[in-house]
């Protein structure tokens, strides 16, 4: 459960304060799927940022699990972002020098699993994400929506409560892109919290939950039935 | 993470980027080697000089006329008051002590040599027989000065080879009757080129017997008295005995220095072991600059690899985690860098032994330490700034490629 409480982060641009998220006070059930959009610079995806404990906010607090995220120090919210937290980006952020399997192995690496279990955990993750036959391909021998895919595996290895993905279909063509929103949303089928930023319109009409932001504020929150 | 992974992960990244691994392993190499090799010249230097001393006979003492240090105001001391000449009879009143095997006195001169219109001015040394033995020399063609009495002149020299060459030529040396002076003597012996001696060249020189040379130079004093002693033990003793016989013949004053081979090699290893530090340290100063271009690579690298460090914070990596990966990498690089530098060093001195056989080119033990040390120190060290430049980017703007 993500609970935010009057956030606000702001940001030092020349000698003006920009506040990029201005009192922002949300609420995210488990398993929920939320779409956020928004014009550019209208703070969604320093929400992300700051959900993603990749930012820290300026002011107000933010509840995770229960867990007050902003007394968490360095080396405590690193470790939150690899047990709870998965992110899919845009541009992929696949390592080029390692193959599909090296780069969804990993948060594993980072968190210490033995060699025998990560094998294991990417094997299933692999055959999840039909990527079986490209495991020792390197991103540049894979298509667009297979990189995506190896990103997912990489973001869900750790079995995490919230997924992240920040424009996850924007440097993909259609069909790829309907791939991964379909892979995406069946990892929210089986209980993972996903949270979508997206300037897609048709992306975002297919969540439970759409949220709205311009300047900063959340301007729209509404239940959405298909 | 385990360490293992760490290791792997490092691993990877150098074999990902290869110019600039083999960059950075080329300047380690080159400086872990230079040091190995320029340590090995100087020690090598520093054998042969001091094999070249203990050539001579390591239980020679040297008697000089004159007093090196001041020893109160003794007579001898006063202003304007020369020392007192040493002469052969001194020289002679050394040969009782039974502990001194051979006594040489020593002439040294300059003189013009003719022979069928050539003339060469040349090093006269005016010495005895023993002087052979005690200082190792050899002989090429003939025989060396006759056993005689040393106030007994004779007309007989012994040539060294370069004097032969020129003086002579093709035509056989020994034999024929050439002028020194104006004076005219038999050549009887030429000395083999690998004659050494410290100061000296012996294939410069002729030598005849002492009072031959007190004539012609027109001196009766000596330039040097050498006395080999039987044992190294023997030294002090006879030492003591020269400095009492010599100051009793000259009336009570201590006006002669006597010089143990011993201070002389102790001071030419002081020299040469100073040599060895010094081009280790200017040697040093390329690891330093191997360190500084370590630096620079990887604050490239750093600044390269930005995104990557961006997402690894996103998948979990702390701030320290992200610092061992980089000084890991720097660690390894490092490692391999000192290795093909130590191979190349020993190597590399192995072949300088080849080429020089007289120079014993071996790597001092503390050469091989310290520089091992510090190459690793230098490599930990300077990647310590570009490790923490990368542990403290933000992960949103690195991300981004910031």
């Amino acid at each position: 459960m993500i609970r935010l409480e009057q956030i606000q982060r702001d940001f030092q641009v020349g000698e003006q304060i920009v506040h990029a998220l201005d009192h922002i006070d949300l609420q995210i059930e488990q398993g929920e799927y939320v779409s956020v959009m928004g014009p550019s610079g209208s703070g969604k995806s320093t929400l992300l940022n700051l959900l993603g404990l990749l930012d820290r906010p300026t002011a107000g607090r933010y509840q995770l699990n229960g867990k007050e995220v902003t007394e968490m120090d360095e080396a405590e919210r690193a470790r939150t972002r690899n047990e709870l937290i998965g992110f899919v980006f845009q541009a992929f952020h696949l390592i080029p020098r390692l193959t599909a399997r090296e780069n969804i192995e990993l948060p594993l690496i980072l968190s210490a699993v033995e060699p025998d279990l990560r094998r294991q955990r990417v094997d299933a993750a692999l055959a999840a994400m039909n990527l079986q036959d490209r495991a020792e391909h390197r991103p540049d021998q894979l298509s667009g929506g297979q990189r995506q895919r190896v990103a997912i595996a990489r973001a869900t290895i750790t079995e995490p409560s919230v997924l992240l993905a920040d424009e996850p279909t924007g440097n993909l063509d259609q069909k790829s892109g309907a791939d991964v929103i379909k892979t995406l949303e069946k990892l929210n089928d089986k209980g993972i919290t996903l949270i979508v930023v997206t300037h897609d319109q048709q992306l975002g009409k297919r969540s439970q939950r759409a949220i709205k932001m311009l300047d900063g504020r959340i301007c729209a929150d509404n239940q959405q039935t298909d | 993470m385990r360490a293992v992974d760490t290791q792997r992960y490092a691993w990877h990244s150098l074999k990902g980027y290869r110019a600039r691994t083999l960059l950075m392993l080329l300047a380690m190499t080159i400086s872990v080697a230079s040091v190995l090799l320029l340590t090995a010249l100087g020690e090598g230097a520093r054998r042969y000089v001091m094999g070249e001393f203990t050539s001579l006979g390591t239980h020679m003492l040297i008697v000089l006329p004159g007093r090196s240090e001041t020893a109160g105001a003794g007579a001898g001391t006063m202003m304007g008051v020369t020392p007192r000449d040493l002469t052969l009879d001194d020289a002679r009143a050394l040969t009782r002590h039974p502990k001194i095997i051979r006594i040489a006195p020593l002439n040294v001169g300059v003189a013009e040599i003719t022979w069928q219109g050539r003339k060469r001015e040349i090093s006269l040394l005016g010495s005895t027989r023993e002087i052979l033995k005690l200082r190792q020399w050899k002989l090429a063609a003939g025989t060396f000065l006759p056993q005689s009495q040393w106030d007994r002149a004779s007309p007989v020299v012994v040539i060294g080879k370069n004097i032969r060459d020129e003086i002579f030529g093709a035509h056989a040396a020994v034999g024929q009757w050439m002028r020194i002076g104006d004076q005219r003597y038999r050549v009887i012996g030429v000395m083999a080129s690998e004659g050494r001696s410290i100061g000296m060249d012996v294939q410069d020189i002729a030598i005849v017997p002492v009072a031959s040379a007190q004539s012609l130079l027109n001196t009766p004093s000596l330039f040097r008295i050498l006395v080999e002693t039987k044992s190294r033990e023997a030294m002090i003793p006879v030492k003591e005995f020269i400095e009492k016989t010599i100051q009793q013949r000259h009336h009570g004053e201590k006006d002669i220095t006597v010089i143990t081979q011993d201070a002389v090699i102790q001071t030419f290893d002081r020299i040469l072991g100073a040599l060895t530090y010094g081009v280790a340290g200017i040697a040093a100063i390329s690891l330093l600059v191997a360190g500084i271009l370590i630096m620079n690579v990887m604050l490239v690298v750093v600044s390269q690899r930005t995104a990557e460090i961006g997402l690894l914070k996103a998948l979990g990596a702390s701030q320290s985690r992200i610092l061992s990966l980089i000084l890991v990498e720097a660690l390894q690089l490092s490692l391999i860098g000192v290795a093909c530098g130590f191979f190349i060093g020993i190597i590399g001195s192995w072949g300088i032994r080849l080429a020089l056989p007289a120079l014993q080119a071996y790597p001092p033990l503390w050469a091989m330490i310290s520089s091992v040390a510090v190459a690793l120190g230098t490599g930990l060290l300077f990647s310590l700034l570009p490790a923490r430049k990368a542990a403290a980017l933000d992960p949103v703007r690195a991300l981004q490629g910031h």
